[in-house]
């Protein structure tokens, strides 16, 4: 029993830690410059929501509606590019033999430990000598090919787990390779392509330094760049509330999709066994 | 020599396997092996991106190594590796050994635990820190509830890399999942007998569990370390590498030299070094833990 309540303070403890400066945040929203550096509570004395439609406005030319549609062009062919990618190999590797196999398996498996800082720079260059910079090509093609050996790796294991037989049968109803993929195994595994997918918007919400680099545009900046821009063109002197607002509405689409997939989200990565 | 066969349904090739794979083959040409040999080859020549690049062979890496700047950058980044990836392994496994407890309403636990990590470089995530720990900021305000006096994290060359590192232990999520899912796997029986053996909670950590997590918490030291020695987007948008280049990572040179000093010959070269580094650093804990590649991952 004692070890329960021990156990039930820690746990509390912790989690308060770790969701305080986040109520703290959506409450710092309502708050005036004064009481924001005044008070720890983070209940603000009174609601005003009108900062939210000004925050919506943002200081910059574009609305947040115009950077959340930014956002989303790249997200989309994104995660459609890495989950038809990714399944693809996986289905490669998971089911059929080849020459060289092995050594595909190795590379693929050492490619998840590349420090991908390293290849930036060169991909830069690549993009500008191309002449792709300010587009989203730079943020989207990559996806295209199987770029993160994580999902694949996600996707081996699973499809290992579907029986051969499955195939077997599908094969004698005359399924073709293809056929067998998509009617058969995508079915049985559709908890990791939502797991793929999730991560894919959650990365790509997150990511700060691709855009940074390749996007120099204001009219083509995601949510992550709008923000940078309007936290530093914000002085001392500016009410805080508004950029504090800007964010908690920018974090918005990470946590409802968080919250939607939560379930399957977790059983597809206590199988797979990664996150950022 | 034996001529290999291949273990294929009837029918297929053994060219259709290739064929699917393709997608990362070319991949891996593209945007991984490519890369990597142009970044070392940039590292070789004088260029700013813009006029022909002139080879001037380790001209870069000689005058690198002379450069205070690396070296202070290089000093951070190690500072900051070393602090970090042992805590956050640490406190990782404490947090998931408190919720392999299961106790009811722990599922909830589990989301407030893992929430952080899911919103994690979120920029607004940042721009929440910078509240935090600015000189009037939560932080503040509960260190001034003690009767301490207020920090000034950001300007004070001691503490502003603190506030990068509790940004990053905050978010110790990732680590916990792999460490909660390796707990799951352990036998319960294990702990039973240990118990009726008359082992303490202590003795049972360090006989079972540490033990029977060996392969995960290496996992996690290499991942962790990996990130951490690329270190670049909480200093860049918490403290721009200062006060006085005190969070100024590799990372952070790296992009400098590139986008600053439109020194692209020097900012591959650093990126090379980097990655030498890492390689060494995983190869050491490799051999630290006496073990081959082959087995561990």
């Amino acid at each position: 029993m004692k070890k329960k309540i021990t156990a039930y303070l820690l746990l509390t403890a912790i989690a308060l830690v770790m969701i305080y400066p986040l109520l703290w945040l959506i409450g710092a929203s309502f708050k005036s410059n004064d009481e924001i550096f005044s008070s720890v509570w983070f209940m603000p004395k009174h609601f005003d929501f009108s900062v939210y439609r000004s925050a919506w406005e943002t200081v910059t030319p574009y609305s947040m509606g115009h950077y959340f549609l930014n956002t989303f062009c790249i997200i989309i062919p994104k995660t459609v590019f890495a989950v038809l990618s990714s399944v693809l190999v996986a289905y490669g590797f998971a089911r059929f033999d080849f020459p060289m196999k092995r050594m595909w398996f190795s590379l693929l498996m050492g490619s998840m430990f590349m420090p991908a800082i390293v290849t930036v720079m060169p991909l830069y260059l690549l993009w500008s000598r191309l002449g792709v910079l300010d587009t989203y090509i730079p943020l989207t093609l990559p996806s295209l090919f199987a770029a993160e050996g994580m999902f694949v790796f996600m996707l081996i294991q699973f499809m290992k787990g579907v029986p051969k037989e499955f195939d077997e049968a599908a094969r004698l109803d005359g399924c073709g390779a293809l056929k067998t993929l998509f009617y058969v195994l995508v079915p049985c595994i559709r908890p990791v392509i939502v797991s793929i997918s999730v991560f894919t918007f959650l990365w790509t919400m997150n990511d700060f330094l691709t855009p940074l680099i390749n996007i120099s545009s204001v009219e083509k900046y995601p949510l992550s760049l709008a923000l940078r821009l309007s936290s530093d063109s914000t002085g001392n002197g500016y009410e805080q509330c508004k950029i504090i607002a800007m964010s908690v509405i920018g974090l918005i689409p990470s946590a409802a999709v968080f919250a939607a997939a939560q379930k399957k989200f977790i059983s597809g990565i206590t199988a797979g066994g990664l996150t950022g | 020599m034996k001529k290999r066969t291949y273990n294929n349904p009837v029918g297929v090739g053994k060219y259709t396997g290739l064929l699917l794979i393709t997608p990362f083959i070319a991949g891996f040409l593209l945007f991984t092996l490519y890369p990597f040999a142009a970044s070392f080859l940039l590292g070789l020549t004088d260029y700013d991106g813009v006029h022909p690049p002139q080879f001037i062979g380790f001209e870069n890496y000689r005058e690198l190594l002379a450069d205070s700047e690396l070296h202070d950058a290089a000093l951070v980044t190690i500072k900051y590796t070393l602090i970090l990836v042992p805590l956050k392994l640490i406190i990782s496994l404490f947090a998931a050994m408190l919720l392999n407890l299961e106790v009811k309403g722990i599922g909830i636990y589990r989301t407030a635990f893992y929430v952080p990590s899911i919103l994690g470089a979120n920029l607004a995530v940042v721009i929440m820190w910078q509240f935090l720990f600015t000189s009037g900021g939560l932080v503040n305000q509960l260190i001034g509830l003690t009767g301490a006096d207020a920090v000034s994290w950001y300007g004070d060359s001691r503490y502003a890399l603190v506030t990068i590192i509790l940004l990053r232990l905050w978010e110790f999520g990732s680590a916990m999942v792999l460490f909660l899912n390796a707990l799951r796997d352990v036998p319960k029986e294990y702990y039973d007998a240990a118990k009726v053996d008359g082992c303490g909670g202590v003795r049972s950590f360090f006989a079972i569990t540490l033990p029977m997590l060996k392969n995960v918490i290496f996992l996690n030291l290499v991942l962790q370390t990996i990130a951490a020695m690329q270190e670049f987007n909480a200093p860049y948008m918490l403290t721009g590498g200062g006060p006085m280049r005190s969070t100024y990572t590799i990372g952070m040179m790296i992009y400098n030299e590139m986008f600053r000093y439109h020194d692209a010959g020097t900012a591959n070269a650093v990126s090379w070094l980097l990655f030498l580094c890492i390689t060494a650093a995983v190869l050491i804990l490799f051999r630290l833990t006496g073990r081959n590649r082959e087995d561990s991952i």
